[in-house]
């Protein structure tokens, strides 16, 4: 893992030492916003892009570890969690996707789509009252991505994409346990309120690439590829074997 | 870090737990590590029956208990699939679980919290298999600071007849196999021992131990304990 470092003040610093002694080969792209910023069809048509060029792509999301999976859900069922427990079983779903497969598929030299990363774990494990430092912490042994891309809509517009279609929400995506209303849309929009404001904060400390996410499909995916194109040397990323 | 006075008021080591306030926290809590084959399980039994009989409620506590995640935890050691950050945070998670659930609530109805290991150990094992300090202390800002916490310390050979008297094996873990410090299992047992023995040393610099010499008899021991529990105890 990441050699000590003195100083506690930039999370980042062990891993971006270990980084610089010996780079990965690939690069990391993740996508940020609310539920409802439109931010997994991007990354989906971003990822069909890629794949058509002949590139090494590899895709993954949030709380999808095939081993911490179905102890969150069951957990989130049976309402265990308390916010360090939230924060801790989250991160450790990370952790193993991140060992299993993010950061050796970067040795590889793939390209690697986060749908949802570190960013999506502060926003919310502050907002439900952890400490900003101990989560930042929590989670430094993973690299920062080559590019964020943080889908920006206003409240209202992530609000009714979703709530539009009177949806079952689920208890912990809607701040439940946060107490915030008895009524679950009503605790939905106030929860999703308060993300939000942490995403704003996030979006100069951690370079966010902000992409006006009230924009036509069409239009926001041009901006994402072009920025990706010029961001990324993309044909170094093809596949060296035949297939 | 080092621990004040027994009667001082609890702390947290780091930023704690939100809406705990450590001042609430008005029971003991008394931590008892060591190795597996140190006695600490039959010591925890002793003191525990010791601390009843003077009318004292106890509430004990160890690793990989929680209600949350220790039966999921044990499924994965015995298949070893998971990589070490992975496995740190299962352990903090099976931790947090406990503290929040058992330890605090515990501690704020007076009752004394015996703990059959706490995280020394799971930072020692983190830390040996190159984990980065500094994260490893973050995450553990969780815990409550122990009244008194005691290290059984016991030299690796007679570690290891104890653990042949007990199993007539060696275990997997304990002998951190998963290191690659040797493909001979009783080399490996002794090198690692000897690795989380220096981790402890290191900590006790930080943290401020009770070391106990354990390679005596368990009733010397025991002895040794009570009367520096006793110290910790309201006065009757």
């Amino acid at each position: 893992m990441t050699s000590r470092t003195p100083s506690l003040k930039n999370p980042d610093s062990p891993v971006r030492a270990a980084l610089r002694e010996r780079p990965v080969e690939g690069k990391l792209i993740a996508v940020e916003g609310l539920d409802g910023s439109g931010k997994s069809t991007q990354l989906y048509l971003l990822k069909r892009w890629l794949e058509m060029q002949h590139l090494k792509v590899f895709f993954t999301e949030w709380n999808s570890s095939i081993i911490v999976k179905n102890i969150t859900s069951k957990a989130k069922k049976l309402k265990l969690l308390t916010p360090t427990t939230f924060s801790l079983i989250h991160c450790t779903d990370f952790a193993d996707r991140y060992e299993r497969q993010i950061l050796p598929l970067l040795r590889a030299g793939y390209l690697v789509l986060c749908d949802r990363y570190i960013y999506t774990a502060f926003a919310r494990d502050i907002t439900r009252g952890c400490d900003p430092g101990w989560v930042t912490r929590l989670y430094r042994f993973a690299i920062p991505p080559d590019i964020t891309f943080f889908f920006k809509t206003p409240l209202q517009v992530a609000l009714a994409r979703i709530l539009d279609g009177r949806p079952n929400l689920k208890y912990h995506e809607a701040g439940m346990d946060l107490s915030l209303s008895a009524d679950i849309y009503e605790s939905f929009k106030i929860f999703q309120g308060r993300i939000l404001d942490q995403y704003l904060r996030m979006v100069k400390p951690y370079a966010f690439t902000a992409i006006d996410a009230r924009r036509s499909i069409e239009e926001q995916q041009k901006e994402v590829r072009k920025i990706v194109s010029e961001k990324i040397d993309l044909p170094a990323f093809k596949w060296k074997v035949k297939r | 870090m080092k621990r004040r006075a027994a009667d001082s008021a609890k702390r947290f080591y780091g930023k704690g737990l939100p809406d705990v306030n450590p001042e609430s926290l008005k029971g003991k809590l008394i931590v008892i590590e060591g190795p597996d084959g140190s006695g600490r399980s039959t010591q925890v039994e002793f003191i525990k029956a010791w601390l009843e009989s003077r009318g004292h409620a106890i509430v004990d506590v160890g690793l990989k208990r929680s209600n949350l995640v220790s039966k999921q935890l044990s499924q994965i050691l015995q298949g070893n699939v998971l990589n070490p950050v992975t496995l740190s945070l299962f352990y903090a998670t099976d931790f947090a679980d406990q503290l929040e659930n058992i330890i605090v609530p515990a501690l704020k109805a007076g009752f004394m919290v015996l703990a059959d290991r706490y995280i020394y150990t799971l930072m020692a094992r983190d830390i040996v298999r190159g984990a980065d300090r500094p994260w490893v202390e973050s995450i553990y800002g969780m815990a409550v600071v122990p009244d008194v916490v005691f290290y059984l310390k016991i030299n690796p050979k007679p570690l290891v007849e104890r653990n042949f008297l007990k199993n007539a094996t060696l275990n997997y873990w304990e002998s951190g196999m998963d290191l690659g410090l040797s493909r001979d299992m009783f080399d490996s047992f002794i090198r690692y021992q000897r690795l989380i023995q220096a981790e402890f040393m290191r900590m006790h610099a930080i943290y401020g131990f009770n070391i106990v010499d354990a390679n005596r008899s368990a009733r010397r021991v025991s002895l040794e304990l009570q009367a520096k529990i006793e110290n910790l105890l309201p006065q009757s």
